[in-house]
């Protein structure tokens, strides 16, 4: 056979992306589980079984770490070296940066749910690592940005495929907001505690400048590079519009750092400050709007696959509820709805449209198409995806529709007053009513976390299934060689 | 006018073009907020925790209260009524990091200081349900089991007085706090006597109502009970606070 300059999947690095889309799948398990268990206690907070390291305050973090970069960080791990290869058409620069990234990762995400259990937390929401762990996840995102931009100057063409764009946008914005959001003062060299150098105001808006961009880099950006490479390969055609992914890249990159302030809305942060982000929360529809029709318009002329295709319900159902989620935060960013919407449970439903519906689906979808390709064998039952589908689907709808009852229901109700101007009600009624939501919720959370069960058994069985073919195949070549 | 063409062969210049892209929204809206003077009210009376708070601000912090209660009050009447003034940002200059808190699952406590006795919160943390029936806060039994642990209590205030805490370290320092804040609140928020001044904080508090010990309920409690409190509404004419928006 003759060689040619291409490298073939044989060259490929596929170890690396085997172990962290496993891993993505074992941090997705747990971390659902213990969002579907904090979802059960503030139903039932007999839950909290009186033992400090799962009461709520503690397990939430455990949840959101575990989801966030646990299940989508290591996710994005797997996709990006899948992408950055493929696209490139050569092997990873380095396998020994690319284990860094790996037992690095895992390390930090491991260590950080336990520390969060132990009551060791900067108590910074989605950025709860103490600042040993924080200096760590300095070390693996320099390894992970050395080691993209040294592949990419291997890649064997001159062209660097826009999926790769959002991937390194992400990369380099990830390492801004982590860096820039952390910075501590340690109580000592031997002690986890840290204090924040930045306090009040400025702390507000720090944290929020990376909270909202964790959303828009690490949550958007990222998947939409995930998006970019999977919808077009798994549709069988080229994205829709090159001209229209441009304009997506560079003004999605733009807007959404100036978005982050939408969180504090009427608080003690300067008028200025959050009518400028609430300006350009509205223009970020753009955007987002343009991404998604991009990416279901990928499909014109292929719709009959939605038909047969199980893994392109995933991928467009995913952008369904991302141009849904995108719709909906523009809204809840203006002043009048925030007021109503701020504080309640409308933001929790509105996050896990876009972690659950987006996130978690472009996710899924992209594995059932990158898997069996990574073990070079098919799917173990696309019976079991569409099942995978359905249960998701439900849950999903179960849990943004419980979380706007409880979030516009306890909105309405404490700002209601009575005919003589006094208030209609006590804080204390507003929880009352949210009871049935909650358990509806953890109901739709249970629903989600039986898809991704079932998910996991059918990726199992599609690596057990691989192995028996490839012992199979070693049997027959052994064979021959013997009668030879 | 470069082709686009020019920025995705060359990886360099896409990187370089994307961090301009992605470091302007930051830079105009974090960067002024440390130099506009009109961001903080010009306010009397708020101070640095003393060391007993401070290690109660760190339970509360430990136990994660932010996920469910905010300490935020926003300007609207509902929120006057149920809660009282709306809060300043000058009230949450010393809290490193704040607490502002994103979810209101409870009600908000930026002004619970002082509405309910010791007694009541000691009740609630410990079974929420026997004070506040429905309630779906958890238990709290540890804050009253665990003995305070305070001999790092210098360190911490040293952190925080390097990230900007007016904490003395000195003789001069102590001075200038005395004319900042009185000197009954300087002595304080002096570091070397730290461990003295939680101790007899704990005990003329009596917050956990048990004088033999010190627990964390001390210290939680009495967070709790300064919150909110440090601003006297009454000495400001209403509309003072409009022109710092």
């Amino acid at each position: 056979m003759a060689h040619s300059s291409v490298a073939t999947p044989q060259e490929y690095n596929y170890e690396i992306i085997r172990k962290f889309s496993i891993m993505a799948l074992v941090w997705g398990l747990l971390g659902m589980s213990a969002g579907l268990y904090a979802a059960l206690q503030l139903a039932y907070p007999f839950l909290n079984f009186d033992i400090p390291e799962i009461t709520f305050g503690r397990l939430r973090p455990v949840h959101t770490t575990l989801v966030i970069f646990g299940f989508g960080g290591s996710a994005l791990f797997a996709t990006s070296y899948y992408v950055l290869q493929r696209t490139c058409q050569t092997r990873l620069y380095s396998d020994t940066l690319a284990s860094i990234t790996f037992w690095g990762w895992q390390a930090v995400i491991l260590l950080g749910a336990l520390s969060y259990m132990l009551g060791f937390t900067q108590s910074k929401e989605y950025a709860e690592f103490e600042w040993p762990l924080d200096i760590a996840i300095t070390v693996v995102w320099v390894c992970y940005f050395w080691l993209y931009v040294q592949t990419l100057r291997l890649r064997s063409q001159p062209h660097i495929y826009v999926a790769n764009w959002f991937y390194l946008a992400f990369i380099l914005a990830t390492a801004i907001l982590h860096i820039f959001n952390n910075i501590a003062i340690p109580v000592g060299l031997f002690t986890l505690k840290s204090y924040s150098v930045y306090s009040g105001v400025q702390d507000a808006m720090v944290q929020w400048w990376y909270g909202h961009n964790a959303v828009g880099f690490f949550l958007t950006a990222a998947f939409l590079g995930m998006m970019y490479y999977f919808v077009p390969k798994q549709a069988g055609r080229p994205v829709y519009s090159y001209r229209l992914s441009i304009v997506h890249f560079w003004a999605l990159s733009f807007l959404y750092m100036w978005v982050g302030a939408h969180h504090l809305h009427w608080t003690a942060l300067p008028d200025w400050t959050s009518t400028l982000a609430a300006t350009f929360s509205i223009m970020l529809l753009l955007p987002s709007w343009g991404g998604m029709i991009n990416g279901i318009m990928t499909l014109s002329g292929a719709w009959h696959k939605l038909r047969t295709d199980p893994i392109m319900l995933f991928l467009i159902a995913a952008l369904s509820f991302y141009g849904m989620s995108t719709f909906e935060g523009p809204l809840m960013s203006l002043k009048s709805v925030n007021a109503l919407s701020h504080y309640t449970d409308w933001t929790i439903g509105h996050v896990h449209s876009g972690a659950l519906g987006w996130v978690a689906l472009i996710s899924f979808g992209s594995f059932y198409h990158m898997i069996p390709r990574l073990y070079d064998t098919r799917l173990y039952s696309t019976r079991l995806v569409y099942v995978h589908f359905f249960l998701a689907t439900i849950g999903i709808l179960l849990y943004i529709t419980a979380m706007w009852v409880s979030g516009i229901g306890q909105g309405l109700m404490l700002r209601a007053f009575d005919d003589f101007g006094n208030l209609a009600y006590t804080f204390m009624e507003t929880v009352t009513f949210m009871h049935v939501p909650y358990v509806v919720r953890a109901i739709g959370g249970a629903f989600f976390l039986s898809g991704v069960i079932i998910m996991a058994y059918n990726i199992l069985m599609t690596i057990r299934q691989a192995k028996a073919e490839q012992a199979a195949m070693e049997a027959k070549i052994a064979a021959k060689m013997a009668r030879a | 006018m470069i082709k686009h063409e020019s920025i995705e062969t060359n990886a360099g210049l896409l990187i370089a073009l994307t961090m301009i892209v992605i470091s302007i929204g930051g830079l105009v809206e974090i960067v002024p907020l440390f130099f506009i003077e009109d961001t903080i009210e010009k306010v009397e009376g708020v101070r640095p925790y003393t060391p007993l708070e401070l290690r109660g601000r760190d339970i509360y912090q430990r136990e994660g209260c932010y996920l469910c209660h905010s300490q935020m009050i926003r300007p609207f009447r509902d929120e006057m009524l149920r809660y009282g003034h709306y809060s300043l940002a000058a009230e949450s200059q010393y809290d490193h990091p704040f607490q502002w808190g994103s979810k209101r699952t409870g009600p908000d406590l930026g002004r619970v200081g002082g509405k309910y006795s010791n007694e009541w919160h000691v009740a609630h943390l410990l079974r929420p349900r026997d004070v506040v029936p429905g309630s779906i806060m958890p238990n709290y039994p540890w804050l009253l089991e665990n003995d305070l642990p305070y001999s790092d209590i210098q360190a911490r205030m040293r952190a925080l007085r390097t990230a900007g805490v007016p904490y003395s370290a000195s003789q001069e320092e102590y001075e200038a706090n005395v004319e900042r804040f009185g000197e009954e609140v300087a002595k304080q928020l002096d570091i070397l006597n730290a461990e003295e001044n939680l101790m007899r904080q704990a005990l003329n508090g009596n917050y956990d109502g048990n004088r033999g010990r010190i627990t964390e309920m001390d210290a939680i409690v009495a967070y709790l009970q300064v919150l909110g409190t440090m601003v006297d509404f009454g000495q400001y004419d209403q509309g003072y606070f409009v022109e710092f928006r």
